[in-house]
């Protein structure tokens, strides 16, 4: 019975990431974008019934984890939804930020709870802390730098080049604090802190990362964090050894990161400059 | 390397090489419809909050799976009902001169 509930969903995930793939394909023309869109939705909409069959086939699942995966769903969806209906379309960027600093959480969830899942004590193997720490880290950079985009893009933060003294410091210290904490999640056996350090890390290191980049720019901006968080699933895709996450998070990251070249050259500038402007002397050519 | 990890890592490769081909030129008008369905498709990360909900056995656990459950359902949901929205606009004018080709 495992085997044959295995099969079936490797089948069904692999035909989902198919719709995917061909989704993005047909999404390229005006004329047939609208029916890419709705071919990758049926993609998603499979995948999501073949992981519930899966659930109630192999019956591990609480009643508790029934009602927080219920609980959860119905109000994301509801929240996604009216958002996406209600929203004017000149806010459209910013929402799409809200969505992908969303995904980058979830993907980041997916690493915190499977590092929290291993008894504490116990040391992981290279194979497993990698992907763990590559999920935290994108994802959790993805969140937060997503949000500050977000609010730039909303004008409830100021959409000049936020900068202060001391920033390219606090970037140090920031990615000293990141590296040191992977380190102790590679080399040392499970403990939550040195979770919580790379956590903390990658949710400042977005903040730095998006807090000088002028308004402008933030649509570029939002895009690169999109093909980030692809990543990020896909890394979530290797921690809990999923291949459609794994399958569709590459392919958004790759997709997306093109799609960023052309944003940027359409608005004449370069994605490096863009990024590493805001990062450097601070004295953007503007 | 485990025989599992090697089968993700090729998994993953090639997915990135199918992402860098799929894309071509694209026309500008599309840019942000393209984002946003890109961002739709990473709402797959839903199918790992119903996997992590399945194991998760104490308190902290199924905080963290509610966030992961509501956080990828509003990406997911979001997204599509946002991109289709976005692209209904193409249908009703007639479709804007750029040709449809696209493969260079």
């Amino acid at each position: 019975m495992m085997s044959t509930l295995q099969t079936a969903a490797s089948l069904v995930y692999l035909i989902s990431a198919i719709c995917y793939v061909l989704g993005v394909h047909l999404m390229r023309s005006p004329k047939s974008a609208r029916n890419g869109n709705l071919l990758s939705g049926a993609g998603m909409l499979l995948a999501v019934i073949m992981v519930t069959i899966e659930l109630i086939v192999q019956g591990k699942i609480t009643a508790m984890g029934w009602l927080v995966l219920i609980a959860g769903l119905v109000l994301g969806v509801l929240y996604g939804v009216i958002k996406a209906r209600r929203v004017e379309m000149t806010a459209v960027p910013q929402l799409v930020s809200l969505f992908n600093a969303v995904g980058g959480g979830a993907a980041a969830a997916i690493g915190i709870f499977d590092y929290f899942h291993m008894p504490t004590g116990s040391s992981l193997s290279l194979v497993f802390s990698i992907p763990v720490l590559l999920d935290i880290v994108i994802g959790g950079t993805t969140f937060s730098g997503s949000l500050i985009a977000m609010g730039k893009l909303a004008g409830k933060i100021s959409g000049k080049p936020i900068s202060f003294p001391g920033a390219r410091i606090c970037n140090f210290i920031v990615i000293i604090a990141m590296v040191v904490g992977a380190v102790l999640i590679i080399g040392f056996p499970v403990t939550p802190w040195y979770l919580g350090l790379v956590l903390l890390a990658s949710l400042i290191f977005g903040l730095l990362m998006t807090l000088p980049i002028g308004g402008a720019d933030m649509p570029v901006v939002v895009s690169l964090l999109n093909a980030f968080t692809g990543l990020a699933v896909a890394f979530a895709g290797f921690v809990i050894n999923n291949q459609v996450l794994i399958i569709a998070g590459a392919l958004v990251g790759a997709a997306g990161t093109i799609l960023t070249l052309q944003m940027a050259e359409a608005m004449h500038r370069s994605v490096a400059n863009i990024i590493v402007g805001g990062f450097g002397a601070g004295a953007t050519g503007k | 390397m485990s025989q599992q990890l090697f089968t993700n890592l090729a998994i993953f490769i090639l997915s990135l090489l199918v992402g860098f081909e799929v894309m071509s030129k694209i026309p500008a008008t599309l840019q942000t419809p393209m984002m946003s369905g890109a961002n739709a498709i990473h709402g797959v990360v839903v199918v790992g909050a119903f996997v992590i909900a399945a194991e998760a056995n104490n308190v902290a656990l199924y905080i963290l799976a509610f966030l992961c459950a509501f956080f990828a359902a509003v990406n997911v949901a979001g997204g599509y009902t946002l991109t289709d929205r976005m692209l209904h606009m193409f249908d009703r004018p007639k479709a804007s001169k750029n040709d449809d080709g696209g493969d260079k």
